[in-house]
């Protein structure tokens, strides 16, 4: 079977909340999935495959593909769960992508999810690591991303007035999406006042804890444009998984960021991605890695981030705009995390944002991060790729 | 192999029985730690990379390493944190004590970092490059805990 050109068509989002023990697990990945079929005018039927993902360690269930059949309308049909880390929602959606490249389904649902407030994410995470060698010091993902914000300002005389601005933009553009769990804005002074967590990240430097989930459905070029008129077309993938120990990574820099990027940008002939692209989803944990990794990216030079970010290029409105949807920073069911950045750039490039989308999408980039420094990234089109 | 000694992680009083399997790279490097008090890394034969902690195959060049190499005891700070949110060590179930530096060691003659604790005495000498070196637990018995930590060298 040829290889089949891939679109999304449709997707669903819970309203993400710090804690809905109004749902348990199964309805709350139920409401997304419904969100999503609606969305594409499909019904359950329609659905050839199932592909699904949480960090399954923090609910401590086991088998999830097989738990949430109930709510993922899997029932009888071809169901797999792919999980990794804080990457999780990225590949999710590469690997729907994979799957409904290869041929052998036509339309397949693509669920991320998590109750994070059910969990101990810093006791989680840390257990993801290895028991002898990385975990004596280890506190967690706050731990790991404030030593990459530290080598960073030691080499190049950053601030944390610079990494509050990225936070700001963010909180900023939260208050445009309903779906995003902090919606409230704030002030540099504000970061800066918040508690100090772990230099030099700030409380309101960082994500919170979220309750949600999210469902893309994509289809393959036979059906794609029969079930919407603006589907969103996926141009590429690239990722990166690089490091398995902490001591190992190359810290101040995204260097599997670094690869992905000119892997995608390669492989979709993107010389100049400042101009080309119309807008990013990024998984930006905190707000340091607002300034870091658009270096990775080759947005700006190396140690010009902070100049980029302050000069208001990647707030709504500006020449990239970076996190419409207030971004990690303002939401993160972490299962869900990665695959929502992917569906709030299909929203983009399909023009079904509201009110944050950004005019005249062309071409748009989703990026996960996680693990150990990982780095997954998407490029989304409008126009149909050629073959 | 004749020797076998089991590695204990300690947790306090909480005991949490299971067997991991360091390899013969990591055993070796906490044998030298307790007893003679080196650091051993191992170094690629292909990228000529020092890694501590020494494992068996360079994952990047994909190919088997044989050859240890003495690192430190001194080095640098390559990057820290100091941790001062409160939360429970998922190692012994208790609150962490914080705040307490969190330290990535450039070892002298490796390429890759050691992640242990720095001391917070004075916290305005704790910066990325600053000269440290470890101190030694009193009783070593082969594990990562033989290091107590790494203090600043003034």
């Amino acid at each position: 079977m040829a290889k089949k050109r891939v679109a999304i068509v449709g997707t669903g989002q819970t309203l993400h909340r710090s804690h809905r023990p109004d749902v348990n697990g199964q309805e709350l990945i139920n409401e997304a999935v419904q969100l999503a079929l609606q969305d594409a005018d499909l019904s359950i039927q329609d659905i050839d495959a199932v592909v699904i993902g949480n960090m399954d360690h923090f609910e401590g269930i086991n088998y999830v593909d097989c738990w949430s059949v109930d709510g993922s309308g899997a029932y009888m049909k071809p169901i797999i769960k792919l999980t990794t880390g804080g990457t999780t929602g990225s590949t999710l959606a590469i690997g729907g992508y994979h799957i409904v490249a290869s041929g052998f389904f036509e339309k397949v649902l693509v669920i991320g999810w998590e109750k994070n407030s059910e969990s101990d994410t810093t006791g989680a995470i840390t257990t993801a690591f290895d028991a002898v060698w990385d975990r004596l010091v280890f506190a967690g993902a706050i731990s790991g991303l404030a030593v990459e914000a530290q080598a960073y300002m030691a080499r190049y005389g950053a601030t944390d007035r610079d990494g509050a601005r990225v936070s700001v933009r963010d909180r900023k553009h939260a208050c445009n999406n309903p779906h995003a769990q902090l919606r409230k804005e704030v002030t540099i002074e504000d970061v800066l006042a918040s508690p100090m967590l772990s230099d030099p990240i700030h409380l309101l430097d960082v994500c919170p804890r979220t309750d949600g989930a999210c469902a893309v459905i994509m289809a393959n070029e036979d059906v794609a444009e029969k079930i919407t008129s603006t589907p969103d077309w996926l141009l590429a993938t690239a990722n990166r998984h690089t490091y398995s120990y902490l001591g190992d990574v190359n810290w101040g820099e995204l260097e599997s960021m670094a690869d992905a990027s000119r892997e995608l940008f390669g492989k979709t002939g993107i010389k100049e991605p400042r101009k080309e692209i119309s807008v990013i989803e990024m998984y930006q944990p905190y707000s340091f890695a607002g300034i870091i990794w658009i270096e990775d990216m080759g947005l700006v030079d190396r140690g010009k981030g902070p100049e980029y970010i302050w000069s208001g290029a990647t707030d709504m409105g500006g020449e990239l705009p970076i996190n419409p949807s207030g971004g990690v920073i303002a939401c993160n069911p972490i299962g869900a995390t990665g695959l929502i950045r992917c569906a709030e750039a299909a929203l983009q490039v399909m023009g079904k944002a509201d009110k944050r989308q950004v005019p005249d999408v062309r071409l748009a980039v989703s990026t996960g991060f996680g693990g150990c420094m990982w780095t997954d990234m998407i490029l989304h089109g409008k126009e149909k790729p050629e073959v | 192999m004749s020797e076998k000694e089991r590695l204990i992680i300690e947790s306090g009083d909480v005991v949490q029985p299971f067997n991991y399997a360091i390899g013969l790279h990591g055993s070796v490097f906490f044998k030298e730690l307790r007893d003679n008090r080196r650091f051993m890394g191992i170094r690629c034969p292909k990228c000529k990379k020092v890694f501590i902690p020494p494992r068996r195959v360079c994952g990047e060049c994909f190919v088997e390493m044989e050859e240890f190499v003495e690192v430190g005891p001194k080095g640098k700070i390559g990057t820290f944190t100091i941790l001062r949110y409160a939360f429970i060590d998922p190692e012994t179930g208790e609150k962490k004590p914080v705040p307490y530096g969190y330290g990535f060691i450039l070892l002298d003659g490796a390429d890759t970092l050691f992640q242990h604790y720095i001391s917070i005495e004075d916290e305005k000498k704790v910066r990325v490059g600053a000269p440290v070196e470890p101190v030694f637990s009193e009783e070593r018995k082969g594990t990562i805990r033989d290091i107590q930590y790494f203090r600043i060298i003034d």
